[in-house]
């Protein structure tokens, strides 16, 4: 019973992010217009448009190989499985030591590794502009990332989320330089993966300004509706991570009960519109960076979270 | 309650030493000023959190000297050279961001591992304190040493400045005197530094240092 | 007993040599040399797996070979095993590969007498249990490789890499000489049993280590010794190539394992310093040369030298755990780094297999002649790719497991009590991080340039899929890789004899763990279940597949892709290798190559082509190399003068050397 009972949780889970990371994405669009004092599309605009794509014949180019039609899958498994890996409700979920924090960055690795290469698959310059770009702002999102989560790991002693949140939801932590520092990192660093404003655009189609958008330009059909929806879980995966380290009041422990778990979900739903919100704001606020100015965008959040593990290793108390 | 009073106290000395890294990433001057103005700021905000801790109440004039002078004045007027010299929109670097800031954490490193050894007796609170002071000093000479602009230069120097100001309430029992005399010398420092830059400007039409290197004949 | 067999198989080795060399010409020379290389070794493959898992205690043997009073000490324990699975493995791999690969060459007779004694010569180094045996198995390993690097000795550059591998190879060979006659001391007490027993003072120990590290780094390409590796490993024929870079430096990494957590007894805390720096920005530096290659198998070979940092990275944090005393961290560190020679033999192997596959179909190594073979070698594609993916440590392959496990041990280290290594643990960290992340970038454009888009040359649109033999060879590492990424538990646990002995502790039983995860610490700490991730990516990959497909649309079209109304553009307008290389160089490539891009345009109203020239300068080979190569030539050419001397000055000459070595003998204290 209790087997079913875990495995029924971690399968809400799984639903969960699936349904509500379109929802988030519809969300900042509608914040963002709303701030530019335009009308702006409605929430559920993104459901409408990955069923409309899911239902549209694919175009593939002529030269695409059987890769081209595999990675979206692919891409949207790995997503996906990362994105449910994440405690978004409740911790302690029954397959949540499948992977520890280090091992949901490397997945989200293997899925950026596999669009990059669906970019150049077709043979254009466009594909190889965007590949080449985004492995260039990898290289240096990825190490900080890893440098945040090495500091994060070092003040809980762990690298499972699940004992990470619970250790950041008790008193022991107090205020420390290094969170400090590697809060401002995350938030950096989940810009960038997710291809926002400054990195980069999700809306727009122009050249001089894209990365992420010129590495899919070939993608049609449904193939685009898994990778739009892919793009939409990262989004969430990120938001529900920075909820669950550096907010995680109201997760549900892992106990057999119902009202902590109905909390966690109004907790949790209620920090993703804050965090989206904040999103809609700092991306309306600030200006796109030139291409070139990114790595020191990247860079700089990669010496902080350097900095905070310098601290955490020199001394215990920061 | 110790465990509080000491993380605000570490919250706010490690924010000063990130405002100073935000300056060594900063390359637009009036931006720069902007981040000068927040550094002031911290740094009397954290003043003050030492004269609360300490009970100490000249400390809280520490602060508003900060305040007033750092925070408000000096970035003021800085703001209105910069203007009339027209060069709001510059700034460069003798080499990139990204080497500055590589520098930059090794030297808090060092001034770490420094601070901890040398003081290994001393109250925590303090120790980390003056480690943090440190690497606020270093930070801004780093500065100084990475810019050629005279005005980032003066940016620069004030951060150092204010370093020493966070070592000096760290350490209990500094006489008010002192402190009121750094400020005064500071902002001497201050009005001498902008005659030069407008003698500078004058002569050379540029306040790029480079320029003057070459005035000098030491053409690098 | 397994001592006799394995140098039963050794001596079978050595003897298919000759064989070799009287077969030379007839037509069926090259599948007997190869198919019997691949029986020996699958033979001595299995006796070293066996004596691994079996029979965790020594079993030596004393031929009496080589110096009279000493004998040939041979010994098989754990970790002489282990490296003999690793170098067997790579072995037939690379045998049963030749099988068809070999058939292309042009001259088989250059390569099929040395291929047998290279492979055995790499068996009799980790055999070995003295060290005037090892030391000659060493140089045998070393003139062999390079008779192989140069058997296509046509080409200029060949024969200069020869020249740089065969000066290198000699330099590593003397300082492991000095080392091992600083362990030996003036008794000469040589064999490895003697010299484990002596205990040396704490100078002698650290001028050893420096001295092997030289030794046995130059030989792994340990920055800055790496010079010759880039240009040796690529000219060997491919198949020679794997083994080179996927197993003799895996033989290297085992002689300073050896000699430095072994012979030398406990280490020094400042030793893992070292170590741990030159690891950190060896991974580093190499990553960054290899994104800068054209040269696809110098790419992989410049790739190697990445891997060896962050093997040599972990070891060091190895020793700092055992200077300090923490047995079960430094289990964990060490199992990392033993992992990663494993599966970094894998995958390179499969690489290099790859990359010859490539050669043998299109006849080019230059990346930017490539493209679009996907379409032609299906299989070859595929195999290429699930090693791309394993060295770039992503999951759920092998390479990520042993990169995982490193962290691990990193985040171990905090406790460790000394500044040095409180500065430079986490700065490593990050370098290996770094590392990681640019080694997925660099095998992206890899994959990418030479196997997707359009084909870049008429020979690239001409290949054809390679034969069977070295399809076979391919797919069985590519199965490897994948059962140890999925299922790392059995490997680790299959590694706990060799750490127990060089590290006092092992890592927990992990086979027994729930639903096969890996556990390296406890579970609250840190785990990860590679299976499961696996099986959790096909499920939700398949069941999506099939709910799209059955539900909504599986419908496809064929178009022409979208070229901004430019129609028909030549292939040569794709993103080439050094285009895809661009932002990285912009990045990284002004501080650690001097990177130069030199644009000019034509006047309007000229018909000349603009141009865009990328400057990079190898800094280390400037400011290391260089130097000493003017000083060497600058001495020979006032020796000169010592070519054109009578008899009388040549007999004067050895007259004084002679009374010269005669007083200092008399006159020795």
């Amino acid at each position: 019973m209790a087997v079913i009972y875990d495995f029924a949780l971690q399968g809400a889970q799984m639903l969960l992010v699936l349904l509500m990371a379109p929802l988030l994405t519809g969300f900042v669009r509608k914040v963002k217009a709303r701030l530019l004092s335009r009308q702006g599309p409605p929430l559920l605009q993104p459901y409408r448009d990955l069923l409309r794509l899911m239902c549209k014949d694919v175009v593939l180019a002529d030269n695409a190989s059987w890769l081209f039609r595999v990675i979206p899958y692919l891409v949207f498994a790995a997503t996906w499985v990362a994105a449910s890996l994440v405690p978004t409700f409740r911790s302690g979920l029954m397959f949540s030591w499948t992977a520890d924090l280090i091992a949901i960055i490397a997945v989200l690795g293997s899925a950026r590794f596999f669009l990059a290469l669906a970019g150049m698959d077709a043979g254009t310059s466009f594909g190889g502009i965007g590949s080449s770009r985004e492995v260039m702002i990898s290289s240096l999102a990825e190490p900080a990332m890893l440098m945040i989560v090495f500091v994060i790991a070092l003040i809980a002693g762990s690298t499972q989320l699940s004992t990470m949140a619970a250790f950041m939801n008790s008193a022991e932590v107090g205020l420390r330089v290094s969170l400090g520092l590697a809060l401002i990192a995350l938030v950096i660093v989940a810009v960038a993966e997710n291809a926002r404003i400054p990195v980069d655009n999700p809306a727009t189609h122009l050249e001089l300004t894209m990365v992420h958008e010129a590495m899919v330009l070939e993608y049609s059909g449904r193939h685009l509706a898994l990778i739009e929806l892919a793009a939409s879980l990262k989004l969430l995966l990120y938001v529900s991570l920075i909820a669950c380290l550096f907010a995680p009041w109201g997760i549900s422990p892992a106990i057999v009960a119902a009202v902590p778990i109905l909390i966690g979900v109004a907790a949790y739903i209620g920090k993703l519109g804050v965090l989206g919100a904040f999103l809609a704001v700092f991306e309306t606020a600030i200006a796109k960076m030139r291409v070139f100015r990114v790595p020191e965008f990247l860079g700089a959040a990669l010496m902080l979270a350097l900095l905070a593990t310098l601290l955490r290793f020199v001394s215990r108390s920061f | 309650m110790q465990g509080i009073t000491f993380d605000i106290a570490h919250m706010l000395a490690g924010s000063l030493v990130l405002v100073s890294f935000i300056q060594l990433y900063q390359q637009r001057l009036s931006a720069l000023l902007n981040i000068f103005a927040l550094h002031a700021f911290v740094l009397a905000l954290s003043v003050a959190w030492q004269a609360y801790v300490q009970d100490a109440p000249h400390l809280y004039i520490t602060a508003i000297i900060a305040l007033v002078f750092k925070a408000i004045v000096i970035p003021v007027a800085l703001r209105r050279i910069v203007i009339r010299l027209g060069i709001h929109r510059e700034i460069e670097n003798v080499f990139g961001v990204g080497l500055a800031m590589l520098l930059g954490i090794c030297l808090v490193a060092l001034s770490m591992v420094v601070m901890l050894r040398v003081t290994s007796g001393a109250d925590p609170l303090a120790r980390e304190d003056l480690a943090f002071a440190l690497s606020v000093v270093l930070l801004g000479m780093l500065m100084m040493v990475t810019r050629r602009n005279a005005v980032s230069q003066v940016v620069g120097f004030m951060s150092l400045e204010n370093g020493l100001v966070l070592a000096a309430t760290g350490a209990k029992g500094m006489p008010l005197v002192v402190e009121i005399s750094i400020a005064f010398s500071v902002l001497i420092a201050f009005i001498v530094i902008g005659i030069f830059l407008f003698r500078i400007r004058e002569r050379f039409d540029t306040v790029d240092m480079q320029a003057m290197d070459r005035f000098r004949g030491e053409q690098r | 007993m397994m001592v006799t067999v394995a140098l039963f198989g050794v001596l079978t080795l050595v003897a298919l040599a000759p064989i070799a060399i009287a077969l030379s010409g007839k037509p069926n020379a090259t599948g007997f040399v190869y198919g019997a290389c691949l029986i020996v070794t699958l033979v001595m493959f299995l006796v070293a797996l066996h004596s691994l898992l079996e029979q965790p205690a020594a079993s030596t043997i004393t031929l009496p070979l080589g110096l009279p009073w000493l004998g040939a000490h041979f010994r098989i324990d754990p970790l002489s095993a282990f490296f003999l699975v690793v170098v067997n493995l790579g072995a037939a791999a690379a045998s049963l590969f030749a099988l068809g690969y070999g058939r292309h060459e042009e001259a088989p007779q250059r390569v099929l007498p040395f291929f047998p004694l290279y492979l055995a010569a790499m068996n009799l180094v980790v055999l070995a249990d003295d060290a005037f045996s090892f030391l000659l198995s060493w140089e045998l390993m070393s003139l062999s490789s390079w008779a192989l690097v140069i058997a296509d000795h046509r080409r200029a550059e060949n024969m200069r890499a020869g020249y740089v591998y065969l000066l290198m190879a000699s330099f590593g060979t003397l300082t492991l000489l000095l080392a091992f006659g600083l362990m030996a001391g003036g008794d000469g007490a040589y064999a490895f049993d003697a010299i484990r027993a002596a205990h040396p003072t704490i100078s002698t120990a650290a001028l050893v280590l420096i001295l092997a590290l030289i030794g046995a780094g130059s030989k792994a390409g340990l920055v800055p010794l790496h010079a010759w590796l880039p240009l040796a490993h690529p000219a060997a024929p491919s198949h020679v190539s794997a083994l080179m870079s996927g197993v003799m430096t895996k033989v290297a990494v085992y002689g300073f394992i050896r000699i430095a957590f072994d012979l030398l007894g406990a280490p020094q805390w400042w030793w893992s310093l070292v170590v741990l720096a030159l690891g950190g920005v060896t991974a580093v530096m190499g990553v960054l040369y290899a994104l800068m290659q054209r040269d696809l198998k110098r790419v992989l070979a410049y790739s190697t030298i990445e891997n060896i940092g962050l093997i040599f990275a972990s070891l060091g944090l190895a020793l700092a755990f055992k200077a300090y005393a923490m047995d079960v961290a430094a289990a964990l560190a060490l199992t990392a780094a033993l992992l990663h020679v494993f599966n970094h033999s894998l995958f390179k192997s499969l690489l290099f297999f790859g990359a010859g596959s490539v050669l043998t179909a299109t006849g080019t190594r230059d990346m930017e002649k490539l493209g679009g073979l996907i379409h032609r070698m299906p299989q070859t594609a595929f195999v290429f790719l699930i090693g791309c993916t394993a060295i770039s440590a992503l999951p759920p392959l092998n390479g990520f497991v042993s990169e995982w496990l490193s962290f691990q041990a990193i985040l171990l280290s905090p406790q460790l009590p000394s500044w040095g290594l409180k500065l430079m643990v986490p700065a490593v960290g990050a370098l290996l991080a770094l590392s990681a992340a640019l080694a997925a970038a660099c095998f992206v454009r890899a994959f990418g340039i030479v196997f997707l888009g359009r084909p870049r040359s008429s020979e690239a649109a001409a290949a054809q899929e390679t034969d069977t033999n070295s399809l076979a060879a391919m797919y069985a590492l590519a199965a490897t890789c994948l059962i140890a990424g999925i299922l790392p538990g059995i490997f680790i646990d299959a590694l706990a004899p060799v750490v127990q002995v060089l590290a006092g502790a092992r890592m927990p039983v992990q086979t027994g763990a729930e639903w096969m995860s890996i556990v390296p610490i406890a579970e609250s700490r840190s785990s990860y279940n590679g299976l499961l991730v696996f099986a959790f990516m096909v499920i939700t990959g398949t069941a999506t597949a099939f709910a799209i497909h059955r539900f909504a649309s599986d419908k496809i079209r064929r178009g022409p892709a979208w070229g901004c109304g430019y129609p028909d553009a030549s292939p040569l307008t794709q993103y080439s290798a050094s285009s895809f290389a661009q932002p990285i160089r912009r990045v990284f490539g002004s501080l650690v190559f001097r990177a130069r891009e030199i644009g000019t345009m034509p006047p309007p109203g000229s018909r000349a082509p603009a141009t865009l020239t990328v400057q990079l300068r190898d800094l280390i080979w400037d400011t290391l190399y260089a130097p000493i190569a003017t000083a060497v030539g600058n001495i020979a050419e006032r020796l000169n003068y010592l070519q054109f001397l009578t008899i009388r000055s040549y007999l004067t000459l050895v007259f004084a050397a002679l009374v010269i070595l005669l007083t200092v003998l008399a006159t020795w204290p």
